[in-house]
């Protein structure tokens, strides 16, 4: 493969007179865990917010496969098969994990409103196919007793759980995991390590990941991005990042939260 | 208690979740078939008019409770459907074209009021409905030439393939044919990839987007599907009334429909059946209740909207989920009875963040 997967080209944004984005460029390739490091406010999830098209860069563009995307309505980006998890959890509270994880099946549908309105043939098909697709990572993930609850009643661990399948669901070709094991005990994140592992080795998806746990970041990514203050400080290998010396004093100097 | 042991994918789709439902809707049926036997004419009338708002409110629902649009302006849609179907009646259009058209007209209408829900949200869209709803009432009044203005608009008889339908009970037999099948539509929008994006744009606009939903399309949708039910509730309403004026149509209006949606229970199809079922039993109930009480009292002109506001306050507070979910409670309490314990269905109180600590 000779084009990157996901490109940020000299990205930059300003809010007012704050540039929490400033002139970061990376690539990402196909199939690598690409994770994001730095200290608080340093522009993590405003990067992922640029790229699933939320924000509007001030300057710069975001590619994927070459084709810029930054310009795109954020569902468009959606459909070019990016799928995301959010920082604060953003699940449809008051539906099922089943139908949490049938939404993310909606980039494929085919059908209209209209026929929707009759349930035709068609959207019945349709509709036993995405459920036989969605079983598929309620089995991956384990979560095949919370099928049938509404999101609304459970715990923080599990929510964590049923985002991550219902970003799987859209069968992305790129996942951005904000923060995957903020909020989880020590067993949880090391279950969500093994299944950023399958995702990447059997699923063949490749994952942009935001995370400040520094034993995941080294177990799962191939390479890292440290950033501080919406700046890029250095990228290279887990261990290469954790010896720079730039990237000790922003978590030592600035606000220490590893 | 049911346990539904689930083999095929095909029972989370069905209709009918077990012959148990399948039971109870027959039966439900067979009442609504034979009721023209067994009721006085009068409250064959009174289930007529319950039958025309649960179409509207049917439409609301949609919109405010699936979707998460309120809409103060509701009373707009249901006069562009009398109004449209008025107009086609007395210029000679057979009802089986003048009610789609009622329906379309008033489609059409939502897609227009539905644009500000492109831009704005919450408490501003319902400003901007409430808006529309006045202008649609003086554009009712203003175009006298086809509405009659304030004087009012006859409607003539309703004959369908011969058939008299101003006649109690077979007009009832057609507002419920009507509902039902708004009901089946609904239900079926609802277990559908359409039904699922209006749930997903309620609780999460951002993650909708991120999933791939279109926003702009699905918000225009929902309000053309609500408009184009309330436009046929509006068009069978101007028959029952048989002569419909503006004021028939104003805020007061639009406030009783969104009050009975929310008595009913947001989020359910069945309370927008029960929502408007209840306002008129409890309607009836204050009407005859009146003679009882102390003159005082009894004769106060604000007594029916004070006690719809007490009920709405009430239900606000105590059970959000509305009629409906008390329904639910109920139900569950009967079948697992005596198990049934307080606090069953509270849902557990917003997650904490620190687990980790603990
Ligand atoms: N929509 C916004 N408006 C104004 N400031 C913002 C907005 N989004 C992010 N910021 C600011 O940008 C900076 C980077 O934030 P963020 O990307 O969330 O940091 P983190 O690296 O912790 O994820 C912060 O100072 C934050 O306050
Ligand atoms: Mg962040």
């Amino acid at each position: 493969m000779t084009t990157p997967l996901l490109e940020a080209v000299n990205l930059s944004v300003h809010f007012g007179g704050l540039k929490a984005v400033n002139d970061v460029s990376f690539d990402v390739w196909p199939n690598e865990v690409f994770s994001l490091i730095g200290p608080n406010g340093a522009g993590k999830t405003t990067i992922f917010n640029l790229i699933s098209a939320l924000y509007r860069p001030t300057a710069g563009e975001v590619r994927f496969e070459g084709e810029v995307i930054s310009r795109m309505p954020p569902h468009v980006v959606a459909r070019h098969g990016i799928a995301r998890t959010f920082q604060n959890i953003e699940l449809f509270e008051h539906a099922t994990v089943l139908q949490n994880l049938l939404v993310g099946r909606h980039c494929h549908r085919h059908t209209g409103w209209w026929q929707d309105l009759l349930f035709t043939g068609s959207v019945r098909r349709a509709e036993l196919e995405f459920r036989r697709q969605v079983e598929e990572v309620i089995e991956f993930l384990d979560l095949q007793h919370y099928r049938d609850s509404m999101v609304a009643g459970l715990p923080y661990g599990v929510r964590k759980v049923v985002e991550l399948a219902r970003a799987l669901a859209m069968r992305p070709r790129l996942l951005l995991l904000d923060e995957p094991s903020s909020g989880l005990n020590t067993e949880e994140t090391e279950d969500m390590g093994f299944w950023i592992e399958d995702i990447k080795e059997d699923l063949g998806i490749t994952v942009v990941m935001v995370e400040h746990d520094m034993s995941l970041v080294s177990r799962v990514s191939d390479r890292v991005l440290a950033l501080n203050l919406g700046e890029v400080l250095t990228l290279g290998t887990p261990e290469e990042v954790q010896a720079h010396p730039g990237v000790i004093e922003a978590y030592l100097g600035g606000t220490a939260d590893v | 208690m049911h346990f539904l042991f689930k083999t095929r994918y095909e029972q989370d789709i069905a209709l009918f979740k077990h012959g148990g439902q399948r039971f109870w809707y027959a039966a439900l049926a067979v009442a609504l078939l034979a009721a023209p036997w067994l009721l006085s004419e009068y409250t064959l009338s009174q289930i007529t008019f319950i039958g025309i708002y649960a179409i509207v409110c049917l439409g609301l629902m949609l919109l405010a409770g699936f979707t998460g649009q309120v809409s103060l302006g509701h009373a707009g849609f249901l006069a562009m459907g009398a109004y449209t179907e008025a107009y086609l009646q007395a210029n000679g259009w057979p009802f089986v074209i003048s009610l789609p058209l009622a329906a379309l007209v008033a489609g059409i209408t939502g897609v227009m009021i539905g644009l500000p829900a492109l831009r704005v949200k919450g408490l501003y869209l319902s400003i901007a409905t409430l808006a529309f709803g006045f202008i649609l009432e003086q554009a009712v009044v203003s175009t006298e030439a086809i509405t009659g203005g304030n004087a009012g608009m006859q409607l003539g008889k309703l004959v369908i393939a011969g058939i008299d339908f101003d006649d109690g009970s077979n007009f009832y037999y057609l507002v419920t044919f009507i509902a039902v099948l708004c009901v089946l539509g609904v239900v079926n929008l609802l277990r559908s990839p359409t039904g699922r994006a209006f749930v997903a744009i309620r609780d999460s606009e951002v993650s909708a987007q991120s999933m791939g939903i279109n926003l702009a399309h699905y918000k225009t949708v929902a309000f053309a599907l609500s408009a184009a039910l309330a436009g046929i509730a509006g068009a069978l309403y101007a028959h029952k009334i048989r002569f419909i004026t503006p004021d028939q149509f104003g805020f007061l209006q639009s406030i009783e429909l969104l009050m009975m949606v929310v008595i009913g229970g947001l989020g359910s199809i069945q309370g927008a059946i029960f929502g408007p079922a209840f306002w008129f039993v409890v309607q009836q109930l204050i009407v005859t209740g009146k003679d009882w009480l102390p003159e005082a009292l009894g004769q106060q002109t604000g007594l029916q909207p004070t006690i719809f506001g007490i009920i709405l306050v009430a239900i606000v507070l105590f059970e959000p989920l509305g009629l409906y979910g008390r329904w639910l409670k109920f139900r569950t309490f009967l079948e697992i009875f005596p198990f049934y314990r307080k606090g069953m269905f509270r849902r557990q109180k917003s997650y904490m963040k620190s687990e980790r600590m603990k």
